[in-house]
């Protein structure tokens, strides 16, 4: 067992785990998609391929691989074939950083959450490009509103950083979690509260959460993919596998995005009650407070309808923004009170 | 708009999306309600318009049709062909031919409405395929009687008896021969 921690061995052995995670994740967050939307609307969703429909992500996927995957005449060969790559590397080189257990994580690096962030703006691009290279009047619209509606929603997300910051003193995702050990109420979301470090953290929180939900071009802010308006968007032009990726991507993005906050808000590994913490316990804690957060996701998606475009603007200009500066100044403020007294 | 205004908007609006929430939540743990159509089937309401059908008598066994016609007659769209002969031992006639071109039929229930024994109804039968035309233009109401006789479980009395040949008036002489029918 020795040659495991050996580190050509160990950084090979986290790359498939985390290539394998990620595929596993997008395959069955797909079939847990349609099957909550199923129950939503009170049927049952696939339930033809296999027992309860459990071979559905494989039958789709084949169905995906054995399509022609088209380049169509006048595209940007090279961008358009870039795309979906581009698209599908960041969530995968963040989740080398997020900490799944105390020991289980792939690089445990000091600007691990500034590594997240500036790679969580590389989506935006690749999706501009994807829809720019495709040559196709849908497409480019919806690249326009992918850039727009990231930049004005990447402002108030990093302000609810910085305020998640000023508390925490660091930028290490593992640093963070061991700062949140003991019971629930130990958790960043309910201590800053009694600590009066930011007892508007709730309120951070689902700024949190809407500034992600925007990012990850999830509904009710799918504006890059609004298929009653533009088809399908940036994706339009693309099949088969070439649409998977984006697919898996979107997923990939999500469980970036809900990692984040269970590492920021809900005490990543930390058991919520003080005991039944360790090697084993720690990733399980923190997969179930991911899936409970990827499940919040999947509900409001099924919940909600788009918004119109200027309706999300602002959302973001006139409401998360001010919103996330007041609390992030009242943060600051109470810390300073805090240590001058 | 005033400060307090603007807090009590952004309030109230995100009040409006937590109660939406709750109510997809309170569906997504309340039983699925799909009927699994070719593996299940559902119980069809009571005034569903299938095509007429014959009524079996729960108390003979039989059908209450005397073949007076006055459903040919009301029948807007002339899609009845009703014929009858008296069986031996019996007063009025009985049906022995009911034909429904149901083609033309535009289920409007007059002929339902028009009968004074209540010998036809609405039957419950929505998934009607077939082979030929002629399974839905000459639509023996008759033989579906019979087969829906087969599975019947309630009295049989008394027994049909054996259809006369003819329609010409039952010969008192063939009254004491009826007295062992067989089922037709």
């Amino acid at each position: 067992m020795r040659f495991l921690s050996l580190e050509p061995i160990r950084i090979l052995l986290y790359l498939v785990g985390i290539c394998a995670f990620v595929g596993a994740n997008a395959a069955y967050l797909v079939l847990a998609e349609r099957k909550i939307a199923g129950r939503i609307q009170r049927r049952p969703g696939p339930n033809e391929a296999g027992y309860g429909g459990w071979l559905q992500p494989v039958a789709d996927g084949i169905k995906l691989l054995v399509k022609q995957v088209m380049v169509p005449p006048g595209t940007d060969g090279l961008l358009y074939r870039l795309a979906p790559l581009m698209v599908m590397a960041p969530p995968l080189i963040c989740l080398a950083v997020v900490p799944f257990g105390e020991d289980l994580v792939a690089r445990n690096i000091n600007v691990g959450l500034l590594l997240v962030f500036s790679l969580g703006s590389v989506n935006v691009m690749a999706l501009m490009l994807g829809g720019w290279a495709s040559r196709n009047k849908y497409s480019v619209i919806s690249a326009a509103r992918v850039v727009s509606q990231n930049v004005a929603y990447e402002i108030p997300m990093l302000l609810v950083v910085i305020t998640m910051l000023l508390a925490t003193g660091t930028l290490n995702l593992n640093e963070i979690i061991r700062q949140q050990a003991g019971w629930f109420w130990h958790w960043n979301i309910l201590r800053g509260i009694w600590t009066l470090t930011n007892p508007l953290i709730p309120v951070t929180f689902v700024i949190f959460f809407i500034c992600m939900l925007a990012e990850t071009n999830r509904a009710p802010f799918d504006m890059a993919e609004a298929e009653s308006e533009l088809v399908a968007g940036a994706f339009t032009e693309y099949g088969g596998m070439g649409f998977g990726v984006f697919f898996m991507a979107e997923y990939a993005n999500i469980v970036v995005g809900c990692s984040l906050a269970t590492v920021l808000f809900f005490g990543g590994w930390q058991s919520p009650i003080g005991i039944l913490s360790g090697p084993i316990w720690g990733p399980l804690w923190f997969l179930g407070k991911m899936y409970a957060l990827i499940f919040v996701v999947i509900w409001i998606r099924w919940t909600f309808p788009r918004t119109q475009f200027y309706g999300l603007l602002n959302l973001s200009w006139k409401i998360l923004i001010p919103l996330s500066l007041f609390t992030l100044l009242l943060s600051g403020a109470l810390i300073t009170l805090t240590k001058l007294l | 708009m005033s400060m307090t205004a603007a807090f009590q908007e952004v309030y109230s609006g995100f009040k409006s999306l937590l109660i939406g929430m709750r109510i997809t939540l309170g569906q997504f743990i309340k039983p699925v309600i799909t009927v699994q159509y070719p593996r299940q089937t559902l119980k069809m309401p009571a005034r569903f318009r299938g095509h007429i059908e014959l009524v079996l008598d729960p108390e003979t066994g039989l059908s209450r049709c005397t073949a007076c016609k006055l459903c040919e007659r009301a029948c807007p769209s002339d899609c009845i062909f009703v014929e009858g002969a008296k069986r031996e031992g019996q007063k009025v006639k009985s049906v022995t031919d009911y034909k429904l071109n149901f083609t033309t039929c535009s289920l409007c229930g007059s002929c339902v409405e028009a009968c004074p024994f209540d010998a036809i109804q609405f039957s419950k039968v929505y998934n009607v395929v077939g082979f030929s035309r002629d399974q839905f233009s000459k639509m023996d109401l008759v033989e579906q009687l019979e087969q829906k006789r087969k599975e019947w479980k309630g009295p049989r009395l008394p027994p049909p008896p054996a259809p006369a040949v003819t329609p010409a008036p039952a010969a008192p002489a063939n009254v004491a021969q009826s007295s062992n029918p067989k089922t037709p």
